[in-house]
């Protein structure tokens, strides 16, 4: 057993990243996520063996946008993201803007929730509360507002919670309450930055 | 040897060679440990960095760092040998979705490049320059320990005045507040002096049935005293009016923080639970509510609403009183030791200027031109007016200059740790005026915002400044260290300290030792027909790992 664990991680790691990325960002369906962050295949390699994956992950941060998109996510893998691949011809097309205004178009499944679809897409969202609706981080800014009449009214919790948002506009949500269906095909949804850009003035007033 | 921590190979074959000491003439510190012989010249040792607290702020740290560094190790510190912090002890024992934000930090600690050192209280247990050696950068994220004091005659009573602060610290099974052993038997009367949303986690936990706070995590001693409580009435205190209470988003930066919707809703929405209705003269007009931005809004309305339960046929009611100063606790002249009532002032708005945010509050005088005062009845008193962090002994050694006043560790509001009388070096920001950092010191959360917010403003804080370290990290092209100068950084993290500290009989807890922990507490809860039953006593957790 040990040894085919073994195996599998040796060849994991004989596979070349850099063509993983490439594939990855080739293929229009992005449902399937293949990252992994490197540390979380390493679990009973040597120490050695973690080094050259660790050096090697270096060195790919500055091979592009895939790359890094393949070496961030701390992102749960196994708790979220458990998103269902969409059955051929009835895709439901989101498109998620990230802070730095780079547009990534996915394909998904009606009945997955946007916080599962982001994360199992390594997109910077984070879930604080495991999408339970009982934190703001997920906070998500539709782009459309005739898209946003279309969905259903958030709920009290919902708005509570949004109420708590930085950044709250007249049509945001919660990315763990805005579960896809079909009349939501073309969705586009904006992700707020979660860090505050500080200004000299922020801090000397203090 | 390294019990799962991340050394590169290097590292790992120096450490079996200890024989190449520095000379001791290089050593500026006062603390005086004997190095290994230092590579941090080398690009390919692992930048090490310590995160003193392991609470939100600490593992969102960790978590920010470990993925925008692909080759950052992070020694984790803690005083109890259990890790989360706040999220542990602070979070509601009811609001378990709350903690779900535990996942994401266990998930953090599965990295190889995450270590966790608990049980160890540093600047008591072992001193802070101890770990300047052996680290590139230092980030404190270890919270407030203390609660603010009103200062009123009465407050330092041993019975029936008690800080919400260590309230909460007991029904969640913290060992500091382990026998606190409130008396809530003595008469039905609780006043809660602050209007947060800890003062309103107590008054949800004094008023909640009881068998459903059972099935949480709360310690099985506190569902025992709330069992025979007798309080029927729990009265939320404030100083300010309802519109100046001020909510705080994520990225709230005022020193006040107060409730949030959520937990007035709870409250409301409690099973036989009324609530007094808020004063036509206290509550803004609707016209006014209605013009209000749409946080305060939701807010004025839920409360101008109030609750369905009818106030005849429940069993418990509260109230949120407002424009009311604390002035002092009165004792039965008949029963010394029995808490009679709370003096309070009376404050009142700018008459021209009732409902706005910033309306001035001003004592309210009687017609005689004494203060108007009313008497509260108070069978238990609680203070909840804020949370503040303490220094750590011992970072005055590293050159921090701990701001008593506001709480925190001065900083940039990057998360940089800054030198207010200028040591250090300077720099220039766009505006012009002069900045000093402390290179390789940082802080996160609580110790550098102040005690506000909800885990989502820590989240985001505590992202900042591990960007910025990240940045520093980057710009910092010729060493790693940030901390000292390359040549003295051993890049060792906890394994260069970890001798002096069982030399010192210290018994540190790994990580593994606190999912064995965990395992055993989820297996007593599991008994009880609960999710957890914690540990009251840092003993009980060490048994369970030998």
């Amino acid at each position: 057993m040990a040894l085919w664990r073994e195996f599998g991680l040796q060849l994991r790691r004989a596979v070349p990243r850099a063509s993983a990325g490439d594939v990855c960002l080739a293929r229009p369906r992005r449902y399937v996520s293949y990252s992994t962050a490197p540390w979380r295949t390493g679990g009973a390699a040597n120490p050695s063996l973690r080094n050259t994956g660790a050096k090697k992950d270096l060195r790919s941060v500055s091979q592009g946008w895939t790359e890094t998109r393949r070496c961030f996510s701390v992102t749960a893998q196994a708790a979220h993201g458990h998103i269902t691949p969409p059955k051929p011809g009835e895709e439901i097309n989101v498109t998620f803007i990230d802070k730095d205004g780079n547009k990534v178009e996915l394909q998904v499944a009606e009945g997955d929730n946007l916080l599962d679809i982001a994360q199992a897409n390594d997109l910077e969202m984070e879930g604080a509360c495991g999408g339970s609706c009982a934190c703001s981080t997920c906070h998500v800014i539709v782009e459309d507002p005739d898209i946003f009449d279309k969905m259903e009214e958030p709920s009290d919790d919902e708005n509570d919670m949004l109420d708590l948002a930085f950044g709250l506009t007249e049509t945001s949500r919660l990315g763990c309450q805005v579960i896809m269906t079909k009349e939501l095909d073309g969705l586009v949804v904006r992700l707020p930055s979660m860090t505050r850009n500080l200004q000299a003035s922020d801090f000397e007033s203090k | 040897m390294l019990e799962g921590a991340f050394v590169c190979a290097q590292c790992t074959t120096r450490l079996g060679q200890p024989s190449v000491l520095r000379s001791t003439q290089k050593l500026v510190l006062p603390y005086s440990v004997r190095r290994l012989s230092s590579h941090a010249a080398q690009v390919d040792r692992p930048v090490r960095v310590a995160i003193v607290g392991s609470g939100p702020a600490g593992f969102y740290a960790a978590s920010r760092l470990l993925s925008k560094h692909q080759d950052a190790v992070v020694d984790m510190y803690e005083k109890l040998p259990v890790p989360f912090g706040l999220a542990r002890y602070g979070v509601a024992p009811d609001h378990p979705e709350v903690k779900n934000c535990e996942d994401k930090f266990t998930e953090v600690a599965t990295s190889p490049r995450f270590n966790f050192v608990g049980n160890i209280d540093l600047g008591n247990d072992l001193p802070l320059a101890a770990l300047k050696p052996h680290y590139d950068a230092i980030l404190f994220a270890y919270g407030a320990s203390q609660d603010k004091e009103l200062g009123i005659p009465g407050e330092k009573a041993l019975r029936s005045v008690y800080s919400a602060r260590a309230f909460v610290g007991w029904y969640n099974g913290l060992p500091e507040h382990r026998d606190l052993q409130p008396d809530l038997t003595s008469g039905e009367d609780a006043v809660i002096v602050g209007q947060g949303n800890v003062a309103l986690d107590v008054a949800r936990i004094l008023l909640s049935d009881v068998d459903t706070l059972r099935r949480t995590d709360i310690a099985d001693y506190a569902v025992e005293t709330l069992s025979k409580s007798r309080i029927k009435r729990v009265r939320v205190v404030g100083r300010r009016g309802p519109l100046q209470v001020d909510i705080p988003t994520s990225h709230s930066q005022s020193i006040q923080a107060s409730f949030t919707i959520k937990e007035i809703r709870e409250l409301l929405q409690l099973p036989s639970v009324s609530f007094d209705p808020i004063p036509q003269d206290v509550l803004p007009p609707e016209e006014v509510i209605n013009g209000l931005p749409r946080a305060q809004k939701r807010l004025m309305q839920l409360l101008a609403k109030g609750s369905a339960n009818d106030p005849h046929t429940a069993t418990k009611s509260w109230s949120l009183d407002f424009l009311l100063s604390p002035d002092s606790l009165h004792w039965s002249p008949m029963h010394p030791y029995r808490l009679m009532h709370t003096k309070f002032s009376r404050n009142e708005l700018d008459p021209a200027d009732r409902y706005s945010p910033s309306s001035k509050i001003t004592p309210k005088y009687l017609s005689s031109g004494k203060r108007a005062m009313v008497n509260l009845p108070s069978s238990v008193f609680f203070r909840s007016v804020g949370y503040k962090s303490l220094p750590l002994p011992g970072l005055e050694d590293l050159g921090i200059e701990f701001d008593s006043r506001r709480g925190i560790i001065p900083n940039d509001g990057f998360g940089r740790v800054t030198s207010p009388s200028g040591l250090g070096e300077s720099q220039e920001l766009p505006d012009g005026s002069l900045i000093t950092h402390l290179p390789g010191l940082y802080c996160a959360g609580w110790v550098k915002r102040g005690p506000t917010g909800v885990i989502a403003s820590t989240m985001a804080d505590a992202f900042t400044t591990a960007d910025t370290l990240v940045k520093d990290l980057a710009t910092k092209k010729d060493s790693q260290s940030l901390l000292e100068d390359p040549e003295q950084s051993s890049g060792l993290g906890w394994d260069g300290i970890k001798a002096e500290a069982a030399s010192l009989g210290l018994r540190t807890t790994s990580w593994q030792d606190w999912q064995r922990i965990d395992a055993a507490e989820r297996e007593r809860g599991q008994r009880k027909g609960k999710i957890r039953d914690k540990f009251g006593r840092v003993e009980e957790m060490l048994e369970v790992i030998g």
